[in-house]
């Protein structure tokens, strides 16, 4: 039980996937217009990383090392159909706002990361809370993101209206001061706009460096060690750290980095 | 061949597939250090985007749907565009090694790209034509092009400007995406 409490928290909190180590940027910047479709898309999210983190895991002696990628493609694939086709038949309004996005749940790349680096090597139960843990984590930087984006741009939250002429706090007694202070509230209408999904989440990666470069300063995470942990070899072309400064792609300049390193290094 | 011309400045600028459909991030933000770099992956993309819309309108349209199959969609159109990712590298390799070499780790990146899955999807839900979907492909990729070698001109500069130690790396890239993703919704005003 404990092993799956920590898998849990792991993804959550401690390896969050969209706020820690920036994967699956596509979702999170297209679908989080509110509250609701970025919850939405978490949870469709999290269904199929949990039933292909599950499958993957029971499937591992059998899947050879060689053919594992494609394999765990199929997987994947064939329980994002699945979600798709739930979604298409019970919830037509989610799978109406989300549109293309719900296929492309497929090429997300968290699903794969935790069935490389997870799944294949651990037992079930483990591999299912780690992509409960992990599904969680994205649905709550998905919601969080939207719900940020949907109160600038519409002054809502999950369609409940906060800010702006007729807000809610008008039907409750004894705070209508607050609500006439926040009528006068005009919407930044950009925010739910492509532009303001770039905005929103540029100034959360940049919060997200500023605890981490405070905790550095404590003490607490020296960043180069924590860095030479979570695998970096500064070979920039296979690593799945998008949110990585330092992400080179052109393969000489990346050999020329390595050099110096080692330069430093000896 | 009016319509066409429609759909292509449509795909290309107006629902640009970075900027307003957030299609292909990771290598829009990750391969936008040069201009030089960027203009090689562009490249790439535009290849073998304009090739898998092809392929994958083809199957679907001569395999799935006369056999009921539409639902599979997904399931062949990832394995087909990972193949033919695979097939590509090999063929360049093999006949053409120059290209093979200007393109170089750009190919197989590019799997994972999740635009060459959403042009390919976006084909089959808009009931697009064969000839209809190469266009879109094309035109989808070209805007994906403008996009990474416009964000690689404004790093360049930017590398040096003085930004705040927080917003270093990706943060201030994004919001260089997001003054460029305002400038590309004023063509929504050209159709």
């Amino acid at each position: 039980m404990n092993k799956a409490l920590e898998r849990l928290y792991n993804g959550l909190i401690k390896e969050n996937p969209t706020l820690v180590l920036t994967l699956g940027m596509c979702p999170t910047l297209a679908v989080t217009t509110s509250a609701m479709n970025g919850a939405g898309m978490g949870l469709s999210t999290t269904v199929v990383l949990v039933l292909s983190n599950a499958f993957i895991s029971l499937l591992r002696k059998i899947i050879p090392n060689k053919v594992r990628i494609p394999a765990f493609i199929v997987i994947i694939a064939s329980f994002v159909t699945v979600v798709q086709l739930l979604l298409q038949g019970y919830v037509p309004s989610v799978y109406d706002s989300l549109g293309i996005y719900i296929p492309l749940i497929v090429v997300n790349c968290i699903i794969l990361g935790r069935a490389e680096s997870y799944a294949y090597s651990n037992p079930v139960i483990p591999s299912l809370f780690d992509g409960l843990g992990m599904g969680l984590g994205f649905t709550a930087a998905l919601t969080v993101i939207g719900a940020c984006r949907e109160l600038l741009g519409a002054g809502q939250i999950f369609g409940v209206q906060l800010l702006g002429p007729d807000n809610i706090f008008y039907q409750v007694n004894g705070l209508k001061p607050l609500a006439m202070m926040l009528a006068g509230y005009v919407n930044i209408s950009i925010f739910v706009m492509a532009p303001g999904a770039f905005f929103v989440l540029a100034s959360i990666i940049a919060l997200m460096n500023r605890i981490k470069r405070n905790a550095a300063k404590k003490g607490k995470i020296k960043e180069e060690t924590a860095k030479r942990a979570a695998g970096c070899q500064s070979d920039c072309t296979h690593c799945g750290d998008t949110g990585c400064g330092h992400r080179f792609y052109d393969p000489n300049d990346s050999d020329k980095k390595k050099d110096k390193e080692g330069q430093e290094d000896a | 061949m009016r319509e066409l011309l429609i759909i292509a400045v449509v795909s290309a600028l107006v629902n640009n597939v970075v900027l307003s459909q957030f299609l292909g991030l990771c290598p829009f933000l990750g391969v936008s250090k040069k201009v030089k770099t960027a203009a090689g992956m562009g490249a790439a993309v535009i290849f073998v985007i304009t090739l898998a819309s092809a392929v994958a309108a083809l199957i679907d349209r001569y395999v799935l749907a006369p056999n009921g199959l539409t639902y599979l969609e997904t399931i062949v159109f990832i394995l087909v565009i990972a193949a033919l990712v695979q097939f590509v590298e090999m063929v360049l390799k093999k006949f053409m090694p120059a290209l093979y070499q200007a393109l170089g780790v750009y190919l197989p990146l590019i799997t994972t790209n999740c635009a060459v899955l959403g042009v390919a999807l976006t084909n089959v839900q808009k009931s697009y034509s064969v000839l209809t979907s190469v266009v879109n492909g094309f035109a989808t990729a070209a805007g994906f092009t403008i996009a990474i070698v416009i964000l690689a001109g404004i790093r360049e500069k930017m590398e040096y400007n003085d930004v705040p130690e927080s917003f270093k790396g990706m943060p201030i890239t994004m919001i260089a995406a997001g003054l460029m993703a305002i400038a590309f919704c004023g063509f929504s005003g050209l159709l």
